[in-house]
């Protein structure tokens, strides 16, 4: 593994979910650093910088919000969002405030880790897509000449749909909400037209998607928004 | 009549009707009367001696009221007692000391004393008459002791008046006296009385000489204190009937014959009624009142009518039964209503019809004597010299100009015609009488009798005048036209007779027409009322709209205040007027305007009895003092409140059973909800135990392949539990209604495709078969809702279909919705369970038992669609295997 010692965060208050995700991420070679309350995963985060954040949104001393929005607003550090079912709100709360993944409890271990695995990657990718191409799976984009490929096939996307993939591909593997796509594509003025970002991405599925009914790139995360994947 | 039973063996019926007038009065307070011949007796002073014997028993006695002038001995008693203030009424500038009812109630005292049981109350007091104040204090459980002088009992009023010369207004029901649990005689020998009374114990000694001209001479008080003591006697041999009833011998004649007394607007009936009464009393017969309504009372002048009302309260009070028939003639009415109800006896007055008109008009009494038969008639001589003089009739009817006018008018038109036919055509004279007589029919037909009558007098003089010989003279020269005279003058009269009877006839019938008419069209709007808001809004638009006047419905409150619950707009009750329907609710009897309780409120109030309770009050604000003084409106309000009482504890029992029945099917919900959560939660964690601890235990000894089978059992039961968990929550959350349906605009494919995506997951051998039209439009609701119903769908045919059986899932328009399809290729529905699959905890197909759900899966899915006024429902496929249908409504839907 690339980064093999990378410190991950793990702020939880319940200690067997906190000692079973301790367990799994020693195992696949994390550093692990623990944090019951909210108070001292911000003492951590500011004294480790860690290379990953697992926040459970559900903190007896705080919102866990708050905690998401002191990470932001020291670093662009990956935050996987751990929630409870029935907290719809909350997550998309957090993802709007710069989380970039969430779990429902209870989750499989295998998920998580595989979650972790492309948040940990996906900085890398943000300074990258000036280095005239950018390729995920089939999908080819000459960003000088907008130019997009879909398994050698040329196709013409609108300005828009140009626009909107290449947000998905910047944050490859992050869940992007409705509203966060809307401000990226359209600009700050739009805020609720959400229905936009559907019929937009329902064009762009038809355009680069080999099987529209069976997603390969773009998924549906329903009623919080899309993540584009960008694994095999 | 014939009793057939053993006159030795005790009526059951009656016995029946003693034990519940005992328990009735386990109840009830007991009244004591003490009762004299005349003031002055002593009944004042033996109550409060026997009162303070009471309390030395050591019962709270309370003196509600005794008379502000007593006694100097009198007042010795009162000594040391408890005793209730006056209650101060300022009245046309004097001031009134009246008895303080509320504040007796609320000092509940075990006995309590209240002088003067006749006493008539002061305006503005809750009821007109202290004997209801008292029957308030009984019905609160309250002993009262009080006294009463024979002149007060209603019934006797007359006789008294007869003997003694002064009428006396102050009377009292002759029902409370009858109903008082115990009687004292107070009595004192006539020479003594006069005696106290000239020494001044009784009043001051300048009144005493007033009073002792007036009432107290010495034949006046031997006639009352023969009266009163024939009261008390008559009371006696009525508590040794009871006894006897009780023992054995009941009398044949318990079941005695019946008496009916005639009413009717002459003054004299009040008379009739009280003999009625009396004769009733004497013979232990059930009794009736009967009034004819023969004309609409409209014809009636306005101190007729109320004589009348007046006259059939007092038989009500006097405990006789009130009937008011309707028909042509009075005496075919009277003799049919008596035969249908059993009548012996008929008490009608003698009318004082004297001279010539009592040869020309056989009278109502004669017509009755015709027609009786075998029942026996009573005459009553009516007292000439008082029987008033006050017209029967309107006075508009008698001087009724336009008439008149028309009645001339037709009269010289006719006369015109004459001279026209005679002297210019010279016809016979004989053609011109037809139309004098045409003319009088058509004046008839329009007005009253009497300008009928004028107009063929006028007919038959104009017709003298004109056109019999000696012509323009009234002398006659042929006496031949005097029989012509005679025979014209007689039909006109008689056809003005007949046509003014026929019109009373026409306009009784319209106001009995109304009257059923209303009663009829409200019980038809009243029996589809299903719930008791469109019952009230019903009723009371029905009562203003007949009535011409604001009406109210007033239910009791939350707090056991009265509320409004329902009223015309321009009805506007301040809380005085609540009070009294506060107690029309609490007592179950009417009050307001127009009663004699609380009389100066400015609606009156009927209750609307159930039949187990007063449920509420009906108010109306009538449109003029005199509108519910007319029996027939009295009686359509009444009768209209019964039927609304009616309506309204159908509607209650109904709701009631419907709450009773909800109730049932919730425990039936419960049980059936602990027994799946025990059973099927405990499965999953049966084996999740089972499974961890061997590998606990055992874990070294056990082959690798083994552990892993025990861990992947571990990781699925527990999924599973988790997914039964989430259901029972989303169900809990659905029935709590506190799921709110976040509203926005989605698109049905994606959410499609999210959820066979977590189930694809699952299970990677499964084929799913999608079919998403394009361009559907865009869906309004709560998409991880709607997710979660295709989700529980996908799951539904995956535990029931073939694992190589692919599930087709298709979406399409379908008008303004958008129509989703869920296939399978299973076995199908339960034939006879196509609907019952969507309730709770329902689990269809053979292996039910084994099925991951708890049967809330698509009792969860119909809940969303009803959220989202969308529709979900399945049948069987052609071929094999179930269909589930998802309609969601779009947008433009």
């Amino acid at each position: 593994m690339a980064n093999a010692a990378a410190v991950i965060l793990v702020v939880e208050d319940d200690p067997p979910i906190g000692r079973f995700l301790r367990a799994a991420l020693d195992a696949n070679g994390y550093r692990v650093l623990e944090a019951a309350t909210c108070a001292k995963a911000m003492m951590l985060f500011n004294q480790m910088a860690p290379d990953a954040v697992i926040l459970d949104l559900g903190m007896p001393d705080c919102d866990g919000m708050e905690v998401v929005r002191h990470i932001r607003r020291l670093a662009g550090t990956p935050i996987l969002i751990v929630s409870a079912r029935g907290h719809e709100r909350g997550k998309i709360e957090a993802l709007d405030a710069g989380a970039d993944d969430y779990l429902t409890k209870p989750f499989g271990i295998g998920e998580l880790l595989a979650r972790l695995r492309v948040a940990l990657r996906r900085p890398i990718r943000m300074d990258e897509p000036s280095e005239g191409m950018v390729t995920v799976g089939d999908i080819t984009v000459k960003p000088d000449s907008r130019e997009v490929t879909v398994a050698g096939r040329q196709v013409h996307l609108t300005p828009h749909e140009y626009r909107l993939l290449m947000v998905l591909l910047r944050h490859a593997g992050k869940v992007l909400t409705h509203k966060q796509l809307l401000k990226e594509v359209w600009g700050v003025g739009y805020g609720f037209e959400t229905h936009y970002v559907r019929i937009y991405m329902n064009q762009l599925r038809k355009k680069i998607e080999p099987a529209p009914s069976q997603p390969r790139y773009i998924y549906t995360e329903i009623g919080v928004g899309y993540r584009f994947n960008a694994e095999d | 009549m014939v009793s057939t039973h053993d006159p030795q063996r005790p009526d059951p019926d009656a016995l029946l009707l003693q034990i519940k007038k005992q328990e009735e009065s386990q109840r009830r307070g007991k009244l004591k009367i003490f009762f004299g011949a005349s003031a002055g007796v002593g009944k004042t002073y033996a109550m409060l001696e026997d009162a303070r014997k009471r309390a030395m028993d050591g019962v709270r006695v309370l003196v509600g009221y005794a008379e502000p002038h007593i006694r100097p001995e009198t007042e010795a008693l009162l000594l040391g007692m408890d005793i209730l203030a006056y209650k101060i009424i300022e009245y046309n500038g004097t001031t009134l000391k009246e008895f303080d009812l509320d504040a007796a109630i609320e000092k509940a005292p075990e006995l309590i004393l209240v002088d003067e049981l006749a006493h008539t109350n002061a305006p503005g007091m809750r009821h007109t008459k202290r004997w209801q104040d008292v029957a308030e204090l009984l019905a609160a459980g309250i002993d009262v002791y009080t006294t009463l002088n024979v002149q007060h009992l209603e019934s006797v009023n007359d006789i008294v008046e007869r003997a003694t010369g002064v009428k006396v207004k102050e009377t009292l029901p002759d029902s409370v006296f009858q109903s008082a649990d115990e009687v004292q005689l107070v009595d004192l020998p006539p020479e003594k009385l006069i005696e106290r009374l000239e020494e001044g114990k009784i009043y001051a000694p300048d009144r005493a000489a007033a009073a002792l001209r007036h009432f107290f001479s010495m034949g006046n008080l031997l006639a009352l204190r023969e009266l009163a003591l024939r009261r008390t006697a008559d009371r006696i041999n009525q508590d040794i009937d009871t006894l006897r009833q009780g023992h054995a011998a009941a009398k044949a004649s318990a079941v005695s014959e019946r008496i009916m007394v005639c009413v009717g607007p002459s003054p004299f009936s009040a008379n009739l009624v009280r003999t009625a009464a009396r004769m009733a009393a004497a013979w232990k017969a059930p009794w009736i009142a009967v009034y004819v309504e023969v004309q609409t009372s409209s014809g009636l002048s306005e101190a007729a009518r109320q004589r009348v009302t007046r006259t059939l309260n007092l038989a009500e009070q006097l405990g006789g039964e009130v009937v008011t028939l309707a028909g042509v003639s009075a005496d075919v009415e009277i003799i049919a209503y008596a035969q249908r109800r059993h009548v012996a006896r008929i008490i009608v007055g003698k009318p004082a019809v004297r001279g010539w008109r009592r040869w020309l008009h056989r009278s109502f009494v004669d017509r009755l004597i015709q027609r009786s038969g075998d029942i026996n008639l009573e005459l009553i001589r009516e007292d000439a010299d008082r029987t008033s003089t006050a017209p029967l009739r309107s006075e508009t009817e008698r001087w009724d100009l336009r008439g008149l006018t028309w009645a001339f008018a037709i009269a010289g038109f006719n006369t015109a015609l004459g001279i026209i036919l005679c002297h210019v055509l010279g016809l016979s004279n004989i053609n011109v009488i037809m139309f004098y007589l045409l003319g009088v029919i058509w004046i008839s037909a329009r007005y009253s009798r009497f300008v009928g009558t004028m107009t063929a007098v006028v007919s038959v003089a104009l017709f003298d005048f004109t056109v019999v010989p000696p012509y323009y003279s009234f002398a006659v020269s042929d006496t031949q036209y005097l029989l012509t005279f005679a025979a014209m003058m007689a039909t006109g009269i008689y056809i003005s007779m007949l046509a003014t009877r026929l019109r009373r006839q026409e306009l009784l019938a319209r106001s009995r027409q109304q009257h059923v008419e209303m009663l009829l069209k409200s019980s038809r709007e009243l029996i589809v009322c299903s719930d008791h808001k469109t019952l009230l809004k019903v009723s009371v638009e029905h009562v203003a709209e007949f009535f011409a006047s604001p009406a109210g419905v007033i239910l009791l409150g939350p707090a056991g205040r009265p509320v409004v619950a329902h009223a015309s707009p321009d009805l506007v009750l301040d809380d005085k007027e609540l009070g009294v329907a506060d107690w029309v609710i609490r007592h179950g009897e009417k009050a307001g305007a127009g009663t004699s309780t609380l009389p100066s409120a400015r609606a009156i109030y009927l209750p609307l009895k159930g039949v187990r309770s007063t449920l509420g009050a009906l108010c109306l604000i009538p449109a003029t003092s005199a509108q519910l003084t007319y029996p027939e409106q009295m009686r359509t309000v009444e009768s209209f409140a019964a039927q609304m009482a009616m309506a309204f504890e159908r509607i209650m029992l109904s709701e009631e059973s419907q709450r009773a029945w909800e109730q049932t099917e919730r425990e039936v919900l419960r049980n059936t909800l602990l027994s799946a959560v025990s059973h099927d939660l405990r499965t999953p964690l049966a084996a999740i135990t089972g499974a961890a601890t061997s590998l606990l235990q055992a874990g070294d000894v056990l082959t690798a392949e083994i552990r892993e089978y025990l861990l992947h059992t571990i990781a699925q039961e527990s999924m599973r539990m988790e997914r039964l968990i989430g259901k029972l929550l989303d169900m809990t959350r659905l029935e709590a209604g506190e799921t709110r349906v976040a509203r926005e605009l989605f698109d049905v494919g994606e959410v499609i495709v999210s959820a066979v995506d977590r189930w694809r997951q699952n299970d990677q051998h499964r084929a799913f078969k999608l079919d998403i039209a394009d361009s559907l439009p865009q869906v309004s609701g709560d998409p991880l809702l709607i997710e979660q119903v295709l989700s529980n769908l996908i799951e539904n045919a995956m535990e029931h279909a073939p694992s190589e059986s692919p599930i087709e899932i298709q979406a399409m328009t379908r008008g303004s919705m958008v129509l989703i399809r869920v296939m399978d290729r299973g076995p199908g529905l339960p034939p006879h369970d196509t609907q019952r699959i969507f309730e709770k905890f329902f689990r269809g197909g053979a292996n039910a038992s084994r099925s991951a759900g708890l049967g809330l899966g698509l009792a969860i899915c119909r809940a969303i669609m009803q959220l989202h006024q969308g529709s979900i429902s399945a049948r069987n496929r052609d071929g094999g295997g179930a269909e589930f249908q998802v309609l969601l409504p779009t947008l433009t839907g």
